[in-house]
């Protein structure tokens, strides 16, 4: 964005933002289709001896997902009688919005981000947790017995899993000295291993704990198996979900693949340097930066994908009592460790 | 659980003559009545593999009733079949357990022979014997899978759904009919095996070991799998066989009991070596354990059938029209989802006079009540998943 940011003086503050938030916007829907082809389509379909989808779009049914969004824009919008029509139709978007606002921090280049707020990590964790929100706006108003315990199951879970996610972070911010993701990214950058500058100082080798304990809270948050119970498929037959149909429904789903795709790159960029390339600066880094966060994002979206499809799920008060008495404890150790060897050796 | 004693009687609470507030206080005191919620899983529901319809009673999430509803899918096989003749009859039971028509067949057709006082000639007991073990298989490496779908893992059941259909293939070769074979004729069976089968068959049995490692490597050895059914939906040994649970179920459970081996001797199972597979824990996980090591045995004893298979005919002398002579007769056998029987009354006439079907499903499925309770939502699945039923089979 850095070209707009020059546009901006030109075509003011009220254009800029419109751009910026048109180009947010699509981001998301971008990601959930990139997500959704790669890995729900592909690899998915071949860890399952299946071909996926091979016609639609001529090379491996790439068009199959858009094709899908088209039919559900197609579909008749139902609304059950009970519902409480308010909050059913508004469900989705506060959904959709808790991802267009972690996008907003996400840096994909040196100037290439909509804001770099000086607590960028902070922001981006609170406002992922806004989607609960929309969960239980949703299992609510269905008036849905399945749809309210799958919300509930669904607040209790985001809400064990928030402290897991922030403490797995915590050893980055320290080590990084700052909250800022562009600062981060650039303490990885210029950073080195034992004098070694050549690719740097990605956080997921200091960090590793930190970063296994990252996938496994944002896997939960994601309600992604093996922590899927809120949609749990064959107990509560999608779970929050189950009343939804249409354009709302293709909302939950792009929520539900844009959040993946944002929870990657935030990964990518807290533990494995981001956009930055050691030793490239500039307008190379620039230009590189997006492509670069990409690769990136889709090694890590990889690993969580992978895990989604293999694994069973776990119950409910399993899941519980892995967050408070395994994962808390491990981040916990982690920020003292961390914390410890940050002053021991600078 | 919901309090309905009044304050007063609370343990370690008094309440003072006209002091509000601690009355107040009382009252917040009273655990809230929560009330039970009702929740209906089914006819339509993705675990209970058809129409069978559970209402269960919860508090919070966890089970204090279950109740099934069966007879959404109530067909009248029994009815029906006193309108049949006996060659008839056969494309109807094979809809019973839909999974594993051909050894739905088998039992019905040996009860009209053993009427008729025919006996099918060797290598026709050893072409139904080996069609019996390929639908068994065939019916229970789809168990699991299945059973990774009801515990959220997706994978695996299309493993199962692959790898079952390389049985199916060759049900077909052999049969024409990749469901419904309707191959069992009185005295024998309709053709001989086709030409290459039994290669065919070798290769398909390796295919089917590889798959069990695998179910072996991605569920039973997973620690999430093994914390979300061990221990889930124990059925005791005496309790079991007091509601009749058959089958895989109870000798998961430690009951040594197999039809093929304990029971009067039919098809060609004396003359094969094999072993009962048993469990002590009783709980889900030892369910898929003992099929998993059900589905090994099977393909053993398919491979033995394959290196001793008889030569000679297939089809005993019958008469053009069968008339079956009158009397009555009770067969049963060791189907994949437990004990099958058929109790067949003739008075003499083309079709049976009476015909009782004793399926397994519906004795197993009749100890839910008694299995879901205390439970959590999500093990009701697991229990739904481990006993593994099929609706045909329950309702008939």
């Amino acid at each position: 964005m850095s070209v707009l940011a020059t546009l901006a003086l030109d075509i003011g503050w009220g254009s800029t933002l419109a751009i910026k938030t048109i180009l947010v916007l699509a981001i998301i829907p971008f990601g959930a289709l990139v997500l959704g082809y790669t890995f729900l389509l592909k690899m998915m379909s071949h860890m399952q001896s299946r071909l996926g989808p091979m016609d639609p779009g001529g090379f491996h049914g790439w068009f199959q997902l858009v094709g899908d969004g088209l039919k559900f824009m197609q579909k008749e919008d139902i609304m059950p009688a009970e519902a409480d029509r308010r909050v059913f139709a508004m469900a989705p978007a506060v959904i959709v919005m808790s991802t267009f606002l972690i996008f907003l921090v996400i840096p994909a280049g040196p100037r290439t981000v909509v804001e770099d707020l000086d607590v960028g990590v902070f922001y981006a964790l609170a406002v992922s947790s806004l989607s609960v929100i929309g969960v239980l706006m949703a299992g609510w108003a269905s008036s849905n017995k399945f749809a309210l315990l799958g919300a509930l199951r669904a607040a209790g879970q985001l809400i064990a899993y928030e402290l897991p996610l922030l403490l797995a972070v915590v050893g980055v911010v320290i080590q990084a000295g700052t909250m800022s993701l562009q600062g981060i990214v650039t303490a990885q950058q210029d950073g080195s291993i034992f004098g070694i500058t050549a690719i740097g100082n990605p956080f997921i080798f200091t960090q590793f704990i930190g970063f296994a304990l990252f996938l496994v809270a944002a896997q939960a948050e994601l309600t992604q198996p093996p922590f899927d119970m809120p949609v749990a498929e064959s107990e509560l037959i999608s779970g929050y979900m189950v009343e939804y149909s249409g354009f709302r429904f293709l909302f939950f789903f792009i929520g539900e693949f844009g959040t993946a795709f944002a929870f990657a790159a935030l990964a990518a960029t807290l533990f494995l340097g981001g956009w930055a390339i050691p030793g490239v600066h500039g307008a190379t880094a620039e230009l590189l930066g997006p492509f670069v966060l990409f690769v990136k994002l889709m090694a890590v979206a990889f690993l969580m994908f992978w895990v989604r499809f293999t694994y069973p799920r776990l119950r409910e008060d399993q899941l519980q009592s892995l967050a408070w008495k395994v994962l808390i404890p491990i981040g916990l150790i982690n920020i003292v460790a961390t914390g410890i060897l940050k002053v021991a050796v600078g | 659980m919901t309090t309905t004693q009044p304050p007063s009687q609370l343990p370690g609470f008094e309440v003072e003559a006209g002091s509000l507030g601690s009355l107040a206080d009382a009252r917040l005191a009273v655990e809230l009545d929560t009330g039970d919620m009702i929740l209906n899983m089914g006819p339509q529901h993705p675990a209970t593999h058809g129409t069978l319809r559970l209402v269960v009673r919860l508090d919070g999430e966890r089970v204090i009733a279950a109740d099934p509803v069966i007879g959404y899918m109530h067909r009248g096989y029994e009815k029906l079949t006193e309108f049949r003749t006996y060659p008839q009859i056969t494309t109807l039971i094979n809809r019973i357990d839909w999974l594993s028509s051909f050894a739905n067949e088998v039992p019905f057709i040996h009860a009209a022979e053993q009427l008729m006082g025919i006996e099918a000639p060797p290598r026709a007991q050893h072409i139904r014997t080996l069609l019996t073990e390929l639908s068994r298989i065939a019916t229970i490496y789809l168990f699991l899978g299945e059973m990774g779908l009801q515990v959220g893992a997706l994978t695996p059941a299309f493993w199962g759904f692959r790898d079952r259909e390389h049985v199916l293939n060759l049900i077909e070769g052999a049969t024409g009919g990749r469901f419904h074979p309707n191959f069992n004729r009185i005295g024998g069976v309709k053709d001989d095996l086709p030409w290459g089968w039994i290669v065919e068959c070798r290769a398909a049995m390796k295919r089917i070991l590889d798959g069990c490692d695998d179910f072996e490597d991605v569920l039973v050895g997973n620690e999430i799998f093994q914390a979300r059914t061990r221990g889930v939906g124990i059925i005791p040994a005496e309790l079991g066989a007091a509601y009749g649970v058959s089958g895989a179920n109870l000798r998961a459970s430690g009951v040594d009991w197999d039809l093929r081996r304990d029971g009067k001797p039919y098809l060609s199972y004396n003359e094969l070596d094999f072993k009962v597979w048993t469990h002590q824990d009783g709980d889900s996980f030892a369910r898929y354990w003992v099929r998993l090591q059900e589905t090994r045995e099977s393909v053993r004893m398919v491979l033995q059938l394959l290196d001793g298979l008889a030569s000679g005919p297939v089809m005993a002398k019958v008469p053009r029209i069968i008339k079956v002579p009158a009397g009555e007769v009770w067969v049963e056998t060791e189907n994949p989802l437990g004990q099958m029987g058929y109790y067949v009354v003739s008075k003499g006439a083309i079709g049976p006079f009476r015909v009782k079907i004793r399926s397994a499903s519906f004795s197993n499925v009749s100890i839910l009540p008694w299995l879901l309770r205390g439970l959590y939502v999500p093990d009701v699945v697991t229990v739904l998943g481990s006993l593994y039923f099929i609706l045909g089979d329950i309702d008939r």
